[in-house]
């Protein structure tokens, strides 16, 4: 149980913080005029006739670097228990994260060389 | 990672050691104490000390926005040479409120075309990490809403929540700025994420414990100078050009490029939730300088131990009157800190220009993902060469 000391205090205050926007919408709700005429709901393009949806094809890049986060902050996410224990482990541990970094190191050049990290 | 874990909570129970700083203020046990006298049983007492601090954080983060609005609005008018602000209340200080009453009886609008579930969710996912993340952050030994276990790595996963809503809102808007931007904020977002969480890392690494109050006990035997940042120089820089990146701030604020992309993933919205959108950014940009001066800026820690001072003065550190003005100090100094980073940030958004995406993607992969590898790897091997300084 000792993991979960403290966190009724989690489940309390994610309570309370989801209650924050939603009191703010709903006092919106009531407090705002409503008028929902013609034009007002048409989608924004400085000024011109909406061309087209947005809901269109994008760049793959964004999809690239997505890949590469995945990578690096499961990467993080190892680590974080082997800072934490570091002061017992000692120098096995160091080189053994050594190994682990190169590793990912020699991912991150593959990426690099092969253009992933470029944007254009 | 759930595994991990529970493996890991031990380890940080064996390395919170019985530090040399005083306890401090602890509202918690003082106030169940109370009610107990008057026959509540302590688990209605902790009960009903839950909400007592959630709400008084809720209220500090709230007047710190506002604090913080005026701020950039009194900042912005002197680097440009204007006045700002001056009529609503001395020096203008009511113009926040204001503004937020205004925002408060405009019309909701949602586009025709937008996915209007979606639309509405998104601003309610960015709010609420950034609020939520507030749980862990200390104002003193005991002030804080609940120290968890998993402390700043809570923190570290929250803020990972938020680009799912910066995505929701840009792609729900069904408009082309309104794409661009929220797909440059997930990507920016994620780019910077990684070198925050290596530099977090290197501190949690010389603390060896996740717990903020932990890593703050750890700075302050020696006041100012055993603060993380002449131990993290490198980390602290990281670590705040990192906070800005993902703050969505000038030099870093191509989601909301004005010149090219409107307002970016804000565009369609109005009222309510555009208030939302802009109270998340401005918590998260306190929030975050209150956690730089809690990792790196000795957190509650007076630059001269309270501790020596009160000795000096002949005085016990457990004296009730010490324990109150050691806590008020501790609350005051945090909160210094906090604003004088955050001046710094507004500073920056003001006198520096933007960068190109191009420049931003390689910033983030290209140099400070390396540095704080790097930067790890020396803390690491710093600690075993000399572990007297580095958290043993």
């Amino acid at each position: 149980m000792f993991v979960l000391s403290g966190y009724d205090a989690f489940l309390g205050f994610l309570l309370i913080s989801a209650a924050v926007p939603v009191l703010a919408l709903v006092s919106n709700k009531v407090l705002s005029p409503r008028s929902q005429a013609g034009e007002r709901q048409l989608t924004y393009e400085s000024g011109m006739e909406p061309i087209g949806g947005a809901w269109i094809q994008f760049n793959i890049r964004y999809y690239m670097f997505a890949l590469v986060f995945v990578i690096f902050d499961v990467e993080t996410v190892f680590l974080y228990p082997w800072a934490v224990a570091f002061h017992t482990l000692g120098l096995l541990a160091f080189i053994e994260a050594l190994i682990f970094i190169a590793i990912l190191v020699v991912a991150l050049a593959y990426a690099w060389r092969k253009g992933a990290l470029e944007w254009s | 990672m759930v595994p991990a874990l529970a493996d890991l909570t031990p380890l940080i129970s064996a390395a919170v050691t019985p530090g040399v700083v005083s306890p401090g203020l602890d509202l918690e046990s003082s106030f169940s104490a109370a009610l107990e006298g008057f026959g509540f049983t302590p688990a209605a007492a902790h009960l009903l000390w839950l909400p007592l601090p959630m709400l008084l954080v809720l209220v500090a983060a709230v007047v710190g926005v506002l604090v913080t609005v005026w701020l950039e609005r009194k900042i912005s008018a002197a680097v440009q040479q204007r006045i700002g602000p001056e009529y609503a209340g001395a020096l203008g200080v009511l113009q926040p409120i204001a503004d937020g009453l205004k925002l408060l009886v405009k019309e909701d609008v949602i586009p025709a075309k937008a996915d209007g579930l979606l639309f509405t969710l998104g601003p309610i996912l960015v709010v609420v990490p950034v609020i939520l993340s507030w749980l862990v952050v200390p104002f003193g030994q005991h002030l804080l809403i609940s120290n968890v276990g998993v402390g700043i790595f809570l923190w570290i996963s929250l803020s990972s929540i938020q680009p799912i809503g910066l995505l929701m809102s840009g792609y729900s808007s069904n408009n082309k700025y309104s794409l661009l931007g929220g797909l440059r904020a997930a990507a920016q977002s994620i780019s910077y994420e990684i070198p925050l969480a290596l530099a977090v890392l290197a501190i949690v690494m010389m603390s060896n414990s996740l717990s903020t109050v932990d890593i703050v006990d750890q700075q302050n035997g020696a006041g100012i100078l055993s603060w993380n940042i002449w131990r993290q120089p490198v980390g602290f820089l990281i670590f705040w050009i990192c906070a800005l990146a993902e703050c969505e701030r000038l030099p870093f604020d191509l989601p909301e490029a004005e010149e090219e992309l409107v307002a970016g993933y804000q565009t369609e919205y109005a009222g309510m939730k555009f208030a939302l959108f802009y109270l998340g950014s401005y918590i998260n940009l306190v929030l975050s300088a209150l956690l730089v001066s809690v990792l790196y800026l000795g957190g509650w820690g007076f630059p001269v131990p309270v501790e020596w001072l009160a000795s000096a003065l002949g005085l016990s550190p457990d004296a009730p009157l010490v324990q109150v003005i050691t806590g008020s100090v501790g609350i005051v100094m945090t909160v210094l800190k906090a604003y004088a980073l955050v001046f710094i940030a507004i500073l920056l958004r003001w006198t520096t220009p933007r960068v190109r995406i191009d420049q931003l993607l390689d910033l983030g992969w290209k140099f400070l993902l390396p540095i704080a590898l790097v930067n790890l790897l020396v803390t690491a091997g710093l600690k075993l060469a000399f572990p007297a300084f580095f958290g043993g």
